[in-house]
């Protein structure tokens, strides 16, 4: 299964970035193997709005089935819904760890996003 | 003749002025209050308000049977208010600035305008003013729409005043754009200067004859009444701290009520911004 990872660094080992949309990187980990695939987010770390829509998009192109994140809004909440994908807010430490948390049940997929829209 | 109050800072006096201007032309005049996120003209003007309208924005809608998932409109939308996402097409209306670009490119005829509620427009008239203003819905982001809305029922036979919006974004340029001239105001603060150094800016890329307006003139320094030589912005009128006047304001009552020899400083401004708007 791919699992998407938001980071602050582009290797498996890089913290957690909280953020969704504004994410620096996200990767694209493989949960048996543990490679990844790294996608630049830096053009959405500055877009004006819609950044959540768009890095939704970019996970849901990578066929990615789970998000895992600190903090989702409600537009690219809509979107993963919309692309089947599962979302767990609150993960922390490294891409790894967070990965590692998920696979063993320790990560709960929720049915909310857990922060209101920018404005 | 159409004219647009305008300031970097908020708080400088724009409504002051531009209320106690209408109430001092003798003619006919209209009032349109831009500043839609907080329009206050009216609380001067006190106007019976006798037509309220409401303004939509055209935002799409998608008819997902007719859709053949392209991707041609997530594309062309600059702002990421419609999105394909695996077999289905997702429209943000909140964030659509209505340039009807998907609608366009839409090769199957899948997407439809509806609205989106902007806010409202409302008429009224009291003592010779005919008073317009927009209010923008709480919860909408897009002011400029809502303005133009409002400057849509201006008369080209009247003397028109536009109290804009503070600031120097979007919405103030949508409220000075196309105007004959602007009348800025400001107070002689550190804080006045920086903001109107930027309001000045944006009226120079507009292109627009200007003129200022000075208010609480005697109190803080004098580096506005220099920076306007400097530029060349002639200064039309300087209105002096006074109790009287703050009095009046924090009661909602004109200046040219409570102090009528205001009238005809005024009256003099208005006389000042028609010649040099040529």
């Amino acid at each position: 299964m791919k699992i998407a990872v938001t980071s602050t660094g582009n290797d498996i080992d890089s913290q957690v970035d909280p953020r969704f949309g504004r994410a620096a990187y996200i990767l694209i980990v493989d949960s048996e193997t543990f490679d990844f695939e790294v996608l630049d987010n830096k053009e959405n770390v500055n877009a004006l709005k819609g950044a959540g829509i768009q890095a939704a998009s970019m996970v849901s192109e990578k066929a990615a089935e789970v998000l895992l994140t600190g903090f989702c809004g409600p537009n690219a909440f809509k979107v993963m819904q919309a692309a089947n994908i599962g979302v767990a807010n609150n993960a922390e430490g490294s891409v790894k760890d967070a990965v590692r948390a998920y696979i063993d049940g320790n990560l709960p997929l929720s049915d909310q996003p857990n922060v209101e829209g920018q404005w | 003749m159409i004219i647009s109050i305008a300031s970097g800072k908020g708080g400088t006096g724009k409504t002051t002025v531009a209320t106690n201007l209408a109430l001092s032309i003798d003619s006919d005049v209209q009032l349109l209050d831009c500043d839609v996120e907080e329009p206050n003209a009216h609380l001067f003007i006190q106007p019976t308000f006798n037509h309220t309208e409401t303004i939509y924005t055209p935002v799409p809608e998608v008819d997902q049977k007719k859709c053949n998932l392209c991707g041609k409109c997530n594309e062309i939308c600059q702002f990421k208010a419609i999105v394909v996402i695996g077999e289905t097409v997702l429209p943000f209306p909140e964030l659509c600035h209505s340039c009807g670009g998907c609608m366009a490119v839409c090769p199957e005829d899948a997407i439809t305008e509806t609205g989106r509620e902007l806010g409202i427009v409302q008429k009224g008239f009291c003592n010779g003013i005919q008073l317009i203003h927009g209010k923008l819905r709480i919860g909408e982001a897009m002011a400029p729409p809502l303005i133009r809305a409002v400057r849509a029922f201006t008369r080209p036979d009247q003397f028109t005043i536009i109290d804009a919006p503070p600031g120097t974004s979007c919405p103030v340029i949508a409220a000075m754009k196309d105007t004959d001239f602007v009348l800025l105001v400001t107070e002689p603060t550190p804080f006045g200067l920086n903001d109107l150094k930027l309001a000045v800016g944006a009226v120079k890329l507009l292109n627009i004859p200007a003129g200022l307006v000075i208010n609480r003139s005697d109190i803080g320094d004098n580096k506005v009444q220099e920076y306007a030589r400097e530029v060349d912005l002639p200064i039309l009128m300087e209105i002096p701290f006074d109790r009287r006047i703050a009095e009046a304001y924090s009661r909602g009552e004109m200046i040219v009520e409570v102090l009528p020899e205001y009238k005809e400083k005024f009256h003099r401004l208005y006389h000042n911004i028609i010649n040099l708007a040529g």
